[in-house]
């Protein structure tokens, strides 16, 4: 479940990915709505891992 | 005053500005009584942790003001009016820092919960009992926050500027005010206030980010305004990142993040939060406050869209502001702003405050003080901390100020090793990390000043560069020497204290 937590840095850390203008979402260019969507992205991903713990009694 | 001065004041902005102003100090002084316990003697768990009893609300609204400063909200659009997309790595920073906080902060609020500690120094001197590597971290902390107190008031100095006013007076007597009920209320004040400054910063940019485009012809046109005027400027501007900015902006953006919660303001909201569980929540939370500040970010395309120019690039969101909106939304924007200053300055120098107090006067001066001399000596340090950062941009140069906060970042880094590792192993002991500490403090700072004081080393390998976060290659030295140190004496000090379950 703790690797989920690696997502956000594999996503965000990796440039070449995302550094360019297209597809455009809502008028915004890829670099600008790609890194946006990992914010709602990284918090569910928290999230998960938040609620795996707590069935598993992390106190 | 003369004529002309008295005819730049922007009376309606002003006056509401004045209005949520005088709200938030009666806030203020009304705070010490908010949630305070009966009979409940001066402690300085009380003053400087507000009781150790802020739970997920509080604590969303307390960090999320402290972390998310008015210098932030000047100048990362400013910044990115400057440059364009190099300036968001303020974004991929401010995600990356929860994960971060989800796996380290709980275990660093049972270390400290456990032993009544009340700063990182604390933790670490709970640890390792080493003197030296506990005043190695206050003072890294102490240092770093000093320029970042100072920033705040740049941020606030900037919004009263934009309301027409001049001299230091105003600045100074806003000051003072944040000083007294701070000094009287303690951590109790800047929580009680994030919760009127977070929902105004709140309403500001959600106004901003659906009006502002549609005066200016939608997203499109905005980036389209901007990607134009770097088009024209040239340089390492642009609405994508060069080749040579993309090392740059991750090694920026994952060593801020490494670095957010070593400072005493960010700290300081954690130990005060009620339980572990508080902590966990708000690292899925907290995340909110990021959509915001790439919103606000955008603002300095936004400036392009509407054909501002700006002498300062800190002035461009106040201008922006002033050409777009009706006078009383400035000023209602613009005491968000200087609100959103009140906050973090009043958790710094509590956070600093408590360093002082703990890991310098209990240490050195007076071991043997009761809890309610703490909390005296930690009131008044608020004080003169202050009042230090008010001489400091009262006296001396902005970019004075700039340098040190941006030093600062790379000090308060090499101070992760002493305070995190021990959470999770117990390997290091307190002479390699004291080492480490040094070694990369020295590195980073003479490697920073040899490149005229800026944030990024470039490195020429063969035919390529490589241009890397000072900060995070500081830190890199710092672990490595750690490591060579422990292996080569890998019995000296004392073995620290077995890592907590």
């Amino acid at each position: 479940m703790w690797i989920l937590l690696l997502l956000p840095f594999a996503g965000l850390l990796w440039l070449p990915f995302y550094n360019h203008e297209g597809p455009a979402l809502f008028g915004f260019p890829f670099f600008y709505w790609y890194q946006l969507l990992w914010v709602p992205v990284t918090a569910l991903l928290i999230w998960i891992v938040y609620r795996h713990d707590k069935k598993n009694g992390v106190e | 005053m003369d004529a002309q001065t008295m005819g730049a004041i922007n009376w309606t902005a002003l006056s509401v500005f004045v209005f949520f102003f005088l709200l938030v100090t009666v806030m203020g002084f009304y705070a010490s009584r908010w949630q305070r316990p009966e009979k409940k003697e001066a402690h300085l768990d009380e003053w400087g942790l507000g009781g150790r009893n802020f739970g997920t609300w509080i604590t969303w609204f307390l960090v999320g003001g402290d972390f998310y400063t008015a210098y932030t909200v000047i100048a990362v659009p400013a910044l990115v009016y400057a440059v364009g997309a190099y300036g968001f790595f303020a974004l991929p920073y401010t995600i990356l820092v929860y994960p971060i906080v989800f796996v380290i902060m709980p275990k660093l609020w049972h270390a400290a919960h456990k032993a009544g500690h009340v700063t990182a120094a604390d933790v670490v001197f709970g640890r390792y009992g080493s003197r030296p590597l506990e005043l190695a971290v206050a003072v890294t902390a102490v240092v770093a926050t000093m320029p970042y107190i100072a920033l705040q008031l740049v941020g606030m100095e900037v919004v009263i500027k934009a309301l027409g006013l001049t001299g230091e007076l105003p600045l100074a007597a806003a000051f003072v005010i944040l000083a007294l009920y701070t000094y009287s209320a303690g951590l109790r004040a800047p929580a009680l206030i994030a919760f009127v400054k977070d929902l105004m910063i709140y309403i500001v940019v959600l106004v901003a980010v659906v009006l502002v485009p549609i005066k200016l012809g939608g997203y499109p046109a905005v980036f389209a305004a901007a990607g134009e005027a770097f088009a024209a400027k040239g340089g390492a501007t642009g609405l994508t990142l060069k080749p040579a900015q993309l090392l740059p902006y991750a090694t920026l953006a994952l060593g801020s993040a490494l670095a957010a919660f070593m400072y005493p303001h960010t700290l300081t909201g954690i130990f005060a939060a009620k339980s572990a569980d508080t902590i966990r929540k708000n690292a899925v939370f907290l995340p909110a406050y990021t959509v915001l500040l790439g919103l606000i970010a955008l603002l300095g395309y936004m400036a392009y869209a509407a054909k501002i120019t700006v002498k300062s690039n800190n002035d461009v969101v106040p201008a922006l502001f002033n050409a777009l909106f009706p006078a009383w939304f400035s000023g209602f924007a613009f005491a968000a702003i200087a609100i959103g200053a009140l906050v973090p300055a009043a958790v710094m120098s509590i956070g600093a405050a408590n360093l002082f107090t703990r890991n310098f006067w209990k240490a050195y001066v007076n071991p043997s003080i009761t809890p309610p001399g703490e909390a005296k000596v930690a009131k008044i340090t608020s004080l003169g901390v202050k009042v230090g950062a008010l001489v400091i941009i009262i006296f001396l140069p902005t970019q004075f100020a700039l340098d040190l906060q941006l030093l600062g970042g790379v000090w308060i880094l090499q101070t992760f090793p002493a305070v995190v590792f021990g959470l999770f192993f117990a390997w290091f002991r307190a002479p390699a990390l004291l080492a480490g500490w040094a070694v990369g403090l020295i590195s980073g700072t003479t490697i920073a000043f040899l490149d005229g004081v800026k944030p990024v080393h470039t490195f020429n390998l063969g035919d390529g560069h490589y241009a890397v976060y000072t900060g995070l290659l500081a830190l890199v030295i710092n672990v490595v020497v750690a490591a060579v140190v422990q292996v080569v004496l890998p019995s000296a000090g004392t073995k620290p204290k077995a890592v907590a379950a």
